[in-house]
């Protein structure tokens, strides 16, 4: 584990100005959120391939399929709680029914936007977004991870959406790791039982792995970034090897990792699989860690989990 | 406009309402309508004023048409068939299983289909992205994007209407189709009397009010567009226009023909019958 550099948020805004560079059909756009969703660098350093289409996500969503049509590759970035949110429909329509190839790099997903509140905390984004069909639906955890996935993400001729994290996160992926459609990534092998995670709790089940190690409990920890499609090959060696699955994230335990799992493993090879997800609520204004204490999203609920399979 | 040319297209107007009608009755679903108040629309972009061909269809210079009111698939598949994009004869697939021609019209399913649309609101925006793209590639085409007046309570549309006005996209001409009428009842019933000329002026935009259903009016609109200042074409028209007992009236949005009305109607659109 190293400590992080930087937010995901924060490579994200890196990351897309070095692609930019050097592929001018990238074209940008941030719905009056440059600042929050880290594209001033790339609006100051490639003006002729950004647009603030102002504070109209809808029309931003609908601008992209109609570039990604002629050729561009754009990517548009908001809150996860305006894109899928707000511009559900849009995006349904416009870019996935169009089978058109753009990037949604959405920010500030879960309880971890902290004080900003209920009405910012996406905790249904990955719900909402995976069930349109075509849409390669990606949440990165730390920023190794991010830099890959957005690399990857416009390589990819096909819709896709990337779920980023506001705040640091532990470092933990590999940057030898070859990022793959629909792959996921042991971080951590182990025989007893098996941790899944995406985004900002793959920290959190590396810390429960390594008190369980303590207890002489061997728990295999996965990130699993891909949630469509899905590693399915990763998760059947888990339900088979393993006693059970924990799974974990900042988003709502209804259509999140935790239902992808479940839905996955019913038909390929049931197991007793448990959520560290938020429960069916809105979130409230408090410092992320407050939140995650508070809503459950901790080291000592992933255990306590772990000890009901 | 010469008295041939003009003829010429009423007669296609004419064969689009046959083929929508006949379509319609045959499978029993389908919006005539706002296929018929934007009839003559529909034929003169694509017999007079797009660059668009089966030769061309994904050529990067040709022109674009996006129909983001999607519901008069009827009347836009019709004019396509027209224009040989795909066999007349398929008409008869529209709607039913396995078939290409869609209740709302899907992606190039059909060559030279740009968009699926169908949920109201989304086309225009669709639009100014492909002008976007085309300028920043060098790229000659226009974008045309036909509207519903219904259509624009969404507030996509005046998203949209902001940003082409305020980046000044002379590439994009957006039409408004303006039969009065949406799905429920009158369109001033629902939303007042709005006054589009006024309200699109106020926006920045070269607008040009017409009568839909007369080609010289459409000509004379399309025609001598500025640079760097928007047009945005306002048409006149009549929901049901070319039939008699459909004209104007609110359920002829989406109703179906019983047989009585389908001879009147195939009479009056044979015979050629003008009404107000």
């Amino acid at each position: 584990m190293r400590k992080a550099t930087m937010a995901p948020r924060d490579m994200y805004g890196k990351t897309i100005v070095e692609l930019g560079k050097k592929n001018e059909k990238i074209f940008a756009m941030s719905a009056d959120l440059a600042a929050a969703t880290k594209l001033t660098e790339f609006s100051e350093t490639l003006p002729g391939q950004y647009l603030n289409p102002g504070i109209a996500e809808q029309n931003m969503v609908g601008i992209a399929a109609g570039l990604a049509r002629t050729g561009m590759i754009p990517f548009i970035s908001t809150f996860c709680c305006f894109a899928p949110g707000r511009t559900y429909d849009q995006i349904r329509q416009s870019i996935c029914y169009n089978h058109l190839n753009v990037k949604i790099v959405s920010t500030h997903p879960g309880l971890a936007i902290g004080m900003d509140g209920a009405v910012h905390q996406a905790l249904e984004d990955i719900a909402l977004i995976r069930t349109i069909p075509e849409i390669v639906v990606v949440a990165p955890s730390d920023e190794v991870a991010t830099k890959k996935a957005i690399e990857w993400a416009a390589d990819y001729d096909g819709a896709v959406y990337v779920r980023v994290g506001r705040k640091e996160c532990d470092i933990h992926f590999q940057e030898d790791w070859e990022w793959e459609l629909g792959k996921s990534y042991t971080l951590k092998d182990g025989n007893d039982v098996t941790l899944i995670a995406h985004g900002s709790m793959v920290p959190y089940m590396m810390k429960a792995a390594e008190e369980l190690e303590q207890e002489g409990i061997s728990a295999r920890v996965i990130d699993m970034p891909f949630i469509k499609p899905m590693d399915t090959e990763a998760l059947v060696k888990a339900a088979k090897e393993t006693k059970g699955i924990v799974v974990a994230e900042d988003h709502s335990i209804y259509g999140g990792l935790y239902s992808a799992v479940s839905e996955q493993l019913s038909m390929l090879a049931p197991c007793k699989i448990l959520p560290v997800a938020v429960q069916d609520t809105f979130g409230e204004s408090a410092k992320p860690d407050e939140l995650y204490e508070k809503y459950g999203l901790s080291v000592a609920n992933i255990l306590k989990q772990v000890k009901s399979l | 406009m010469t008295e041939n040319k003009n003829q010429n297209l009423k007669e296609l107007a004419n064969d689009l309402r046959v083929l929508s009608v006949e379509t319609q009755n045959l499978i029993g679903s389908g919006h005539l309508g706002g296929s018929y108040s934007a009839a003559e629309l529909f034929v003169y972009l694509y017999h007079e004023e797009m660059n668009i061909s089966q030769e061309n269809v994904k050529d990067p210079n040709r022109d674009y048409f996006i129909l983001s009111k999607g519901h008069a698939s009827l009347g836009y598949y019709s004019v396509l068939a027209q224009k040989g994009f795909f066999p007349r004869e398929e008409m008869k697939t529209y709607r039913q299983l396995n078939s290409r021609l869609q209740g709302h019209t899907e992606i190039d399913t059909v060559p030279g289909i740009e968009s699926s649309t169908g949920s109201l609101g989304q086309g225009f925006s669709y639009a100014i992205g492909l002008a976007m793209g085309l300028k920043k590639q060098n790229l000659s085409g226009t974008v045309y994007v036909m509207l519903g007046d219904g259509e624009c309570q969404e507030g996509q549309i005046w998203e949209a209407i902001m940003l082409q006005s305020h980046l000044k996209l002379d590439n994009l001409v957006p039409i408004l189709d303006n039969n009065r009428i949406q799905l429920d009842n009158f369109t001033e019933a629902v939303m007042g009397d709005v006054k589009w000329n006024s309200i699109l002026s106020s926006f920045g935009y070269d607008v040009r009010e017409f009568d839909g259903h007369d080609f010289e009016a459409i000509e004379g609109a399309f025609a001598n567009r500025p640079a760097d200042q928007p047009v945005f074409l306002l048409a006149n028209t009549v929901k049901g226009k070319g039939v008699s007992f459909m004209e104007d009236v609110v359920a002829w949005h989406s109703k179906k023909c019983d047989a009585t009305e389908f001879v009147q109607a195939m009479e009056e659109l044979k015979g050629g019958v003008q009404h107000a």
